[in-house]
């Protein structure tokens, strides 16, 4: 019987250091086992948990997409015991991964369908991964026009800066960067708050899907305006955090309502979120 | 129904043989209080009470269970790396349980062996235990399981039933694994129309003496959301002091931590219950916490057990009408009082 706690060994390959706070690091994956790489099989969307031994696990959304084979991606944000200890290990460190774990952006229904995905802040690690899979030559044709709206406090504070200037470059996505505020004269994109810039950059809810993640604050004055849109709450998708444990629907803390939010989430639809208790 | 019997005074003859063949828990009283243990001699049992203070979820969920272990070395082929820690899963009794306390170990199955996932540890006491239940001839005030699906005499999850019946034991044969526990302890008389006779006045008897009755038929039909908002927690959540008993002492309630300890250059994993009375259960690493108030806690445990739980699986609600946290709650607090108030919600 496989054990559902038991973390695959991984190597750490290597460690980005994201953000001006230096307080998000991107940490490069790689299974000592090659047996475990090939069960680990993720779809966009979906977290796994992060363990060090002798500190505990973390749950962490898959930065990486499935398209990129042989390594997965996680981007940390330093806030306690296992993250403190994982921002202070080094390229060669032996860590455990165990996963995939939750449910994913339901890929099925958005197929032929426009999709805007919606990010702010250090939120955007699984929303990489979807734009990375969608983008693969082998997937692109299976969705419609993608938008994204991201935004950060300042330009020093966004994630993956290089790939966002790339795909800025690409004429088959739309790229919306935005920052709260910038000192910098050079700077070539929006200022404002990423509901604003969604009220004037409007994308339509013709066809569409929503992909929303962020800071509740965020959230809470998007989701109007996507209503405003035309979005209905079936085509709103949002991905919940939650302190969790196992992982795996047991330990019992991560649940709103019925659902648990590690093993019936995290990603949940807004008309299934109004159907469960406010407690998250 | 009395498929063998036993003499009572014979009954140490059959504990001892099962301690031939089986690691064998029993009642066993301490300082004033009765308790599962492990026992090593028929006269350790105690038969003499209605419940233990304790529900025996600890055999099936330890309070506290190694689940790996692990170097702190930095180098070497095993640094940062979890290993399995070998269990003892060799064949078990678990001699004279109420039937209450083992229809909660159904109940757990929900949780712990699920399609997607199953819990090696769970599945592996379950399934190396055999479960001899004693029949309640006298329930006590707070014990409520007729109302909730269970009985003094029902038999789930059983692989015996015991049935006190005078000078002895009548002897209900529920399964295989009961059937095979019998012949290693040579349990050979069988049962007579006058033990069955017997058993029928004592269970009718029983039935009349439980006298706490909750309502749970409208529970699954109301709102869920209608319900989490009802204004009846503001009162019921007022004297709760958070203590976390009634958590600790319900047999229904698993919830458990993932903590690690290390001691100079080694250190294990292990699962430890938690309570969803404390704030740290669910507090998250920014500090928000979206159960940071006493009320959403309280509203939290019992929403569990008599709402999410009947919507989530449709086998009822989480409680199994032991009564434990009636007796044992500091302040008061009666889930037959929350069950009624749930159940009348809105009429």
């Amino acid at each position: 019987m496989e054990n559902p706690y038991l973390p695959y060994p991984v190597r750490i390959d290597s460690v980005i250091t994201e953000t001006e706070d230096r307080n998000l690091k991107t940490f490069k994956l790689v299974f000592l086992n090659s047996e475990d790489r090939e069960k680990f099989i993720h779809r966009a969307g979906q977290f796994a948990e992060l363990s060090i031994a002798g500190k505990g696990e973390i749950p962490i959304g898959i930065a990486s997409s499935p398209t990129e084979q042989g390594y997965l991606l996680f981007t940390v944000n330093q806030v306690g015991v296992v993250t403190g200890a994982l921002h202070q290990m080094e390229a060669g460190d032996t860590i455990g991964v165990r996963g995939p774990l939750g449910n994913w952006y339901p890929w099925e229904r958005m197929e032929g369908k426009n999709v805007v995905i919606i990010g702010g802040g250090f939120a955007f690690t699984t929303l990489r991964a979807s734009i990375i899979y969608m983008l693969h030559p082998k997937n692109r044709s299976r969705f419609g026009d993608i938008t994204v709206i991201y935004g950060a406090r300042t330009p020093g504070m966004l994630l993956y800066k290089d790939e966002l200037a790339a795909w800025n470059e690409r004429d088959d996505i739309r790229m919306h960067i935005t920052v709260d505020a910038a000192d910098d004269p050079d700077w070539k994109y929006n200022v404002g708050f990423v509901p604003t810039i969604t009220q004037e950059t409007a994308p339509s809810a013709k066809e569409a899907y929503a992909i929303i993640c962020g800071p509740p604050i965020m959230i809470k004055f998007t989701l109007p305006i996507l209503s405003e849109l035309g979005f209905p709450p079936e085509r709103i998708i949002m991905s919940l955090e939650m302190r969790m444990k196992c992982g795996i629907g047991m330990c019992g803390r991560c649940n709103i309502g019925t659902e648990y939010v590690c093993k019936d989430g995290p990603v949940f639809d807004l008309a299934h979120m109004s159907r469960l208790p406010n407690e998250y | 129904m009395a498929d063998k019997i036993i003499k009572k005074s014979d009954l140490p003859t059959l504990v001892s043989r099962l301690l031939d063949h089986y690691r064998v828990y029993a009642p066993v009283r301490h300082q004033g209080m009765t308790n599962f243990e492990k026992i090593s001699a028929a006269d350790q049992v105690d038969l003499n009470h209605v419940k233990t203070t304790l529900p025996p979820k600890s055999l099936m969920l330890p309070q506290s269970e190694s689940m790996f272990q692990f170097t702190l070395l930095k180098t070497g082929d095993q640094a940062g790396i979890l290993r399995e820690i070998e269990k003892d899963f060799s064949p078990r009794v678990i001699f004279a349980i109420r039937p209450c306390d083992a229809k909660s170990f159904q109940l757990l199955d929900l949780n712990f062996d699920t399609p997607s996932y199953r819990d090696p540890w769970w599945m592996g006491q379950r399934q190396s235990t055999t479960l001899v239940g004693l029949g309640c001839n006298q329930p006590c005030s707070t014990c409520f399981c007729t109302s909730v699906g269970g009985g003094p005499f029902s038999t789930d999850g059983l692989d015996l039933l015991l049935i006190d019946a005078g000078d002895e034991f009548a002897i209900q044969i529920l399964t295989e694994k009961g059937k095979e526990l019998l012949i290693k302890a040579s349990v050979e008389s069988e049962g007579s129309e006058a033990t069955a006779n017997a058993v029928l006045a004592r269970q009718e008897s029983s039935f009349q003496a439980i006298k706490s009755v909750v309502y749970t038929e409208n529970l699954k039909r109301h709102d869920l959301k209608a319900l989490f908002d009802g204004d009846f927690w503001d009162e019921l959540h007022f004297a709760c002091i958070n203590c976390g008993v009634c958590t600790f002492v319900c047999p229904t309630c698993w919830c458990f931590d993932i903590q690690d300890e290390v001691h100079k250059g080694n250190g294990i994993r292990l699962r430890n219950w938690d309570s969803c009375m404390f704030p740290l259960f669910t507090m998250h690493g920014s500090g928000h916490n979206p159960r940071a108030q006493k009320l959403q806690r309280l509203r939290q445990r019992f929403m569990h057990k008599l709402k999410y739980f009947v919507d989530k699986y449709d086998r009822g609600v989480a409680c199994v009408g032991c009564g434990r946290c009636v007796q044992q709650c500091p302040v008061n607090i009666d889930i037959r009082h929350v069950f009624n108030l749930m159940n009348d919600f809105g009429a």
